[in-house]
């Protein structure tokens, strides 16, 4: 008998069915971070098809910085009640409120504060695992992350000191108060991310296709604009077709220029995109190229 | 993209100063898989360390300290794609001691490409190198010569160099071997043939990579499904479910197939093949489904599923090769934990054989094993394993050997 053939998507598929399959299988206590962006929508469907018939062994875990775009809190919410899992949402105000955080400007980007709430709510808890949606494609400094890497007591990620992952064989192994962060689609990139959505016809926040949107324009970045962000003096406000390659914090996130109205279209415009998706989208990371890995080592998933 | 478009991993490994980088920047340029925004950032790297051209090797540099250092320390993923294929590169460093970073990345590679500077021809880390292929069961080997252009693209001493690898390649177990001449640099025989080498017919690499057969990479005959996860939702409609989950490393299953079930020797028949989007007839690896079984036996998490024709072996003794990864060297006195497929035991080194000089593969008695050293090995475990050879299966001849104090990977296992 020959093998049939398995196409990229289906292998990677399969990986990260067996990825989530493990976690569950090995970690006393895991939950699945779950923002309402389209990396997390794919890991949900994903999460589907490693367990239904049966409830998923984990919750649904948010970490609001509350700069989110009401698209995306709307599908986040509407998702978890669709499949009637668990979602648990902590956010930055209650960090706030306690003093844990301390917000100096409070129009500024705050994905650095992010860290902070996780680790409470880890905490709170008591995860000993959390499965995030990052990929290896997205960054410099994650093309050498673990799909299972490993966090010291304090969240902290460091680069020299991760366990070798040979084959397939993941060690989930950890000492109380430490904890893993997990990374089902290590291996996706943008692209399979988008194929993915067209195959599997996903439901995604309306703000990822093409919108006309009031932006202003600073330097290279085209920005949208909300009550979080006012044009200065001497910026006019645009109508223009945007859609969003990422959808993070309001303050930061930009849109790229675009019709593409459904997922073949941005699958099309991406096949010629020549930005990576975090150079185009995220002006936290433009300001130094190693700033990523400075956020991951506190903390940040 | 088309919708047969297949994955396929590979890896590079070649001495310092080979021009692994600058290969890899080169497939990735010529494939126009490099953004704007990355090219931006190397051409400033590269103007302001006073080069005339763009660097393309920096490309592939890694983390902060290692870019101050300039120096890459372990295995970074990259990924691009062409119209025919996705790629996955797991780029290692050519370091001496990172033996355990090659085998790391070898590990989950369909095909290694090993680079030859073509001045130097074959060296000790050549051979280290195909060793480890070898060691590791990468399908697929291909040695590119590179540095042509400063041979003059010449013929003769490609041919020269082929020769006296296949010469030391014969002792070991290698597949299927493809030799390249190549001009990283230049780019001749990267994804453009170039003109400076018309006496060569072969593939370039980049028709290599796109056109090597991967469907047999896996074990298609024996069929074994390590279970994962046993799902009993016990609601409603599925009230009575039970569904064993988990991944076929190997083989294929089919509806009314009898299975037996490992360790415990009890046959029953496959009832259905259930997946999020359906039920399935048949199922192959390396597809992730939920079996469901026509009798009610008790099975968990470590147990496999096999076909009777084709058992593996079942037993608490083995031997393996192990490659040692930890800074602590390997203790004798100490127990240890296995995982295997989705089996976890207690294991004792019952004896410690000798141990393998990557470099000249001789063996030596009575080691001790520090990091980077393969060792032959006799283990014992607390509870039976089931296994195949390492050679006939990667997938159930694999194990990792972790340590139970500090819960770190400590080795890398490969059953004889
Ligand atoms: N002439 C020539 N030089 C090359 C070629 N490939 C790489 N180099 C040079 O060899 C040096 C080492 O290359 P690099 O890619 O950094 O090597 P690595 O240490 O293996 O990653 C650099 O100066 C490259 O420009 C080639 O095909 N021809």
């Amino acid at each position: 008998m020959s093998n049939p053939t398995f196409t990229h998507l289906d292998v990677l598929e399969s990986e990260s069915i067996h990825i989530m399959r493990e976690v569950a299988a090995e970690c006393k206590n895991p939950a699945l971070l779950f923002s309402g962006g389209k990396d997390s929508i794919v890991m949900l469907r994903l999460a589907e098809k490693a367990f239904r018939p049966c409830k998923f062994p984990f919750p649904l875990v948010h970490i609001d910085t509350e700069h989110n775009f009401p698209e995306v809190i709307k599908a986040r919410d509407k998702l978890a009640a669709d499949l009637g899992e668990r979602l648990i949402v902590r956010s930055l105000e209650g960090s706030i409120a306690k003093g844990t955080i301390i917000i100096k400007d409070p129009d500024l980007p705050r994905n650095p504060y992010q860290s902070v709430t996780l680790l409470e709510t880890i905490a709170e808890f008591g995860f000993d695992a959390c499965m995030g949606g990052a990929r290896r494609d997205e960054e410099k400094a994650r093309a050498k992350e673990r799909i299972f890497s490993f966090r010291d007591e304090f969240g902290q990620w460091d680069p020299k000191n991760q366990r070798p992952e040979l084959w397939d064989i993941y060690n989930t192994r950890v000492h109380n108060d430490e904890n893993m962060r997990v990374f089902p689609i290590s291996n996706w990139t943008e692209m399979d991310i988008w194929e993915y959505i067209d195959r599997e016809n996903l439901y995604i926040p309306s703000i990822y296709y093409a919108h006309e949107r009031e932006v202003i324009r600073r330097g290279d970045n085209v920005i949208p604009v909300s009550h979080l962000v006012q044009p200065r003096p001497g910026e006019k406000i645009e109508m223009v077709s945007v859609r969003f390659r990422t959808v993070g914090d309001m303050t930061c996130t930009a849109p790229v220029e675009s019709t593409a109205s459904n997922a073949l279209e941005i699958i099309a415009e991406t096949a010629i995109t020549r930005i990576t998706e975090r150079g185009a989208t995220r002006m936290d990371d433009q300001t130094s190229e190693a700033s990523m890995e400075l956020r991951k080592k506190e903390g940040y998933f | 993209m088309s919708d047969t478009t297949q994955l396929l991993r590979f890896i590079t490994a070649g001495s310092v100063d080979d021009g692994k980088s600058t290969l890899i920047g080169r497939l990735l340029y010529d494939s126009k898989s490099i953004f704007e925004d990355q090219f931006s950032a190397i051409s400033k790297t590269s103007e302001k360390r006073g080069m005339a051209a763009v660097d393309l090797s920096l490309l592939t540099d890694g983390l902060q300290a290692e870019r101050e250092q300039g120096i890459t320390i372990d295995v970074a993923y990259r990924y691009f794609a062409t119209p025919k294929r996705k790629f996955i590169i797991g780029d290692t460093p050519g370091h001496e001691q990172y033996t355990r970073n090659m085998v790391t990345a070898a590990s989950t590679a369909n095909l290694a490409v090993i680079l030859i500077d073509a001045r130097r021809g074959v060296l000790t880390q050549t051979r280290r190198h195909t060793f480890i292929a070898s060691l590791v069961g990468v399908p697929h080997i291909v040695v590119a010569v590179n540095k042509m252009d400063m041979v003059d693209y010449s013929q003769q001493r490609f041919d020269e160099i082929v020769a006296e690898y296949r010469q030391f390649a014969a002792q070991l177990n290698l597949h299927e071997v493809t030799f390249i001449p190549l001009s990283a640099l230049v780019g001749d025989m990267v994804v453009e043939r170039g003109e400076a080498m018309d006496w060569y017919q072969g593939p370039t690499l980049m028709d290599k990579l796109e056109s090597v057969v991967i469907d047999q990479d896996v074990n298609t005959r024996d069929f074994r499904f390590p279970v994962q996860w046993v799902c009993r939702p016990q609601t409603g409609e599925h009230h009575d479910f039970r569904g064993f989950m988990g991944r076929i490393e190997a083989g294929q299953v089919a509806v009314g197939d009898e299975v037996t079930l490992l360790p415990a020797g009890r046959t029953t028949r496959v009832k259905d093949i259930v997946t999020y989007d359906g039920s399935l007839k048949t199922a192959a690896a390396p597809q992730s489904v939920a079996l469901t079984l026509t009798d009610e036996i008790d099975i968990s998490r470590g147990d496999m599923l096999v076909k009777a024709e084709l058992m593996p072996t079942v037993a608490q003794q083995f031997t393996a090769m192990l490659c040692w990864l930890s800074e602590t060297p390997m203790d004798k006195n100490r127990k240890y934990i296995i995982k295997h497929t989705s089996r976890v035991v207690k294991c004792l080194v019952s004896s410690l054989d000798y141990r393998v000089d990557v470099n000249t593969l001789e063996h030596h008695e009575n080691p001790t094993v520090n990091m980077n050293d393969i060792a032959h090995v006799t283990l014992k475990t607390q509870k039976p394993l089931v296994f195949d050879s390492y050679t006939r299966n990667r997938a159930t001849g694999s194990f990792i050997v972790i340590d139970e104090a500090t819960n770190n990977t400590v080795a890398a296992g490969m059953i004889c």
